[in-house]
């Protein structure tokens, strides 16, 4: 049967989703959103779960750090040698270190100290490589002069490098960040060069030259945007190498001072009991694997999303 | 062939140069006065001054660093500000059981990981390869002071397997050498595997692709013969790249993990010498293993031609 045409001559509306042998969508918007949204939130993580489960993780710990004070937590430096070393408990959930302290509220603001050296670190040595990696990417003269003051700190293991800096300072919690970054510059570095060194071969870059633009502008437009997907996946694995170099350097009593709780401090103190009394080394350790496993996985995920060529580098 | 040799150890000239000048400049602007130390509490400045004098301290940096250089050359690292003693004998003294550590992590660590990441290549995109992938990552997630824990709660508390801690030399028999380095080597091992066993897999992917391996499969050949000699025999470069790499992680590690098996090596050498703020050890220790990182690499670099003959400099 022939759908009879809409009975407009008539002057009488007609609505289309009643009318006898008429198909007309009505609903339809006028912009169709776009694929992403139509697959949704679900779809995202059905492709990625990798990043889902990392940012889920990490912003658990995240909300662990901000809200710290207020989940039932007590004064993390608060001695009471009355009951020191008690096992876990209803009233001490991670039990109490060998001076009484609250090893549930000490791990739970090591959250903080271990998320800020991360982030920090990750952004300062980010920065500092994108600058380093453009200048030398791009000024020639000084290319080889920077690569082999970065080839000089590469060949010192990181570790190592960070404990050489930190034994010259006062433990504080900047002094590591700036030790760490230090360690971490010329990875990022070499990165941000041999991005920079492959996009200058690009044809529209060679246009953009050609056209006149001048270098600044280059950068600006054509390099910077194009590094981004891989210093972000960069900057994650930067995250969690940080976490964990604090949390040794702490640990061996070249980080952190002792009076502020951190992962690296508690298992630190915990030490000297630690086969009698596992539990103070153990809640920290499973907190600190858990962060870095999150920010791993996140780092896994943006790889694979953002660049799928990366896959196969490592 | 000789030429390549001759430039590529040239190479590490500027390296090593760089990595000095960072070691020394430490040891120069490292708090504290080594001539007011020497001279003790009851010494007039003019006392600190001559003493200061009479170790060269009031030259200029470059001519200190020269000299510093000059005695680096002669495997004079100075002297410990704590014990008095040489830091090259200290560190000598302490050098076998990490030494020992690191031997055994890397045989351990490179014979299980090279398989599991043929392995994973061989059945990619399987459950196997998932499970394996999910291993390497968390092997790159979990601490290795956490691992050395979690182990010798495990397998030397509960089960009574291994020792707790602690370090037998070579000398009192093969046997009680290695079963107090088991705990050590598998934790110090964990990230080394991950690294080695992810890279592994991405080189031989790589490799599964090219025309020779599919001849091979024409030919009828069975698997484990193409994965184990024609596939990753072409694969070996950059897998031998990553364990040369790997090394830095290995030193790292060694400090923590002696540390936490109370081995009395280099690491713990290190650790108590942060203690003490003993500046001369800690450069030493540091540019020691610089050294020992830059020649392994250096090695690795003059393999290639040997592992891929295709490659000619």
């Amino acid at each position: 049967m022939i759908a009879t045409p809409p009975a407009r001559a008539s002057g009488v509306p007609v609505d289309p989703a009643t009318a006898p042998g008429i198909a007309v969508a009505s609903e339809l918007p006028d912009i169709l959103p776009t694929v992403k949204l139509r697959v949704g939130v679900v779809g995202f993580v059905w492709r990625h779960p990798a990043i889902a489960i990392g940012s889920a993780l990490l912003l658990a710990m995240l909300l662990i750090a901000v809200f710290a004070p207020w989940i039932g937590t007590v004064d993390p430096t608060a001695l009471a040698p009355a009951r020191r070393t008690r096992e876990p408990s209803a009233a001490f959930w991670f039990g109490t270190d060998m001076l009484g302290r609250d090893v549930y509220s000490r791990v739970l603001y090591g959250t903080r100290v271990s998320l800020t050296v991360g982030f920090a670190v990750a952004i300062l040595a980010s920065l500092v490589g994108l600058a380093i990696g453009l200048v030398s990417g791009f000024i020639r003269w000084v290319d080889g002069f920077i690569m082999r003051v970065m080839d000089g700190l590469m060949s010192i293991p990181p570790i190592l490098l960070a404990i050489a800096l930190m034994a010259l300072t006062r433990g504080s919690v900047g002094n590591v960040i700036t030790a760490i970054t230090i360690a971490e510059i010329p990875r990022v570095s070499r990165l941000v060069r041999s991005v920079v060194l492959s996009l200058r071969e690009q044809p529209y870059v060679d246009a953009a030259v050609a056209a006149g633009t001048r270098t600044p502008m280059i950068i600006l437009r054509h390099i910077l945007p194009n590094t981004v997907a891989p210093m972000t996946v960069q900057a994650t694995y930067v995250c969690a190498s940080a976490m964990i170099i604090e949390a040794i350097l702490s640990f061996i009593g070249a980080g952190t001072p002792p009076t502020i709780p951190s992962w690296g401090n508690i298992m630190a103190e915990g030490r000297a009991l630690w086969q009698v009394k596992p539990y103070i080394v153990f809640f920290p350790a499973i907190f600190l694997s858990v962060t870095v496993l999150a920010i791993n996985l996140l780092g896994d995920g943006l790889r694979d999303a953002l660049d799928p060529r990366m896959v196969k580098r490592l | 062939m000789l030429a390549y040799i001759i430039r590529r150890i040239l190479a590490t000239v500027p390296v090593m140069a760089v990595v000095a000048l960072f070691v020394f400049s430490l040891l120069y602007i490292a708090p504290g006065d080594p001539a007011a130390v020497i001279a003790g509490d009851q010494a007039t400045p003019a006392d600190v001054e001559r003493i200061r004098q009479s170790l060269g301290l009031d030259r200029p940096f470059v001519i200190r660093f020269g000299e510093w250089v000059w005695q680096i050359l002669h495997a004079d690292l100075g002297t410990s500000i704590f014990t008095n003693l040489p830091v090259a004998a200290m560190i000598a003294q302490r050098i076998e059981p990490t030494l020992s550590l690191m031997a055994v992590t890397l045989v351990l660590a490179v014979s299980i990981a090279v398989p599991v990441g043929v392995v994973a290549a061989w059945k990619a995109d399987t459950i196997i390869d998932r499970a394996i992938m999910a291993f390497a990552v968390l092997g790159f997630s979990v601490p290795v002071f956490v691992i050395g824990y979690l182990l010798a709660y495990v397998f030397a508390l509960k089960l009574e397997w291994l020792p707790v801690q602690g370090y037998t030399p070579l000398s009192q028999g093969v046997w009680p050498w290695f079963k107090n380095l088991i705990l050590p080597a598998v934790a110090l091992g964990c990230v080394y595997v991950a690294l080695i066993a992810r890279t592994t897999r991405a080189a031989m992917l790589e490799v599964l692709q090219q025309d020779y391996i599919r001849t091979a499969r024409a030919k009828g050949m069975g698997q484990t013969t193409i994965m184990f000699v024609h596939a990753l025999k072409n694969a070996a470069v950059p897998i031998v790249t990553v364990i040369g790499i790997g090394i830095a992680l290995l030193i790292g590690g060694a400090v923590v993990t002696e540390t936490v098996f109370a081995i009395p090596g280099v690491g713990r050498l290190t650790v108590d010498a942060i203690l003490r703020r003993d500046y001369p050890v800690i450069q030493g220790i540091v540019l020691l293993f610089s050294f020992v990182y830059v020649l392994i690499n250096l090695l690795i670099d003059l393999l290639y031609t040997v592992l891929d003959p295709r490659i000619r400099y």
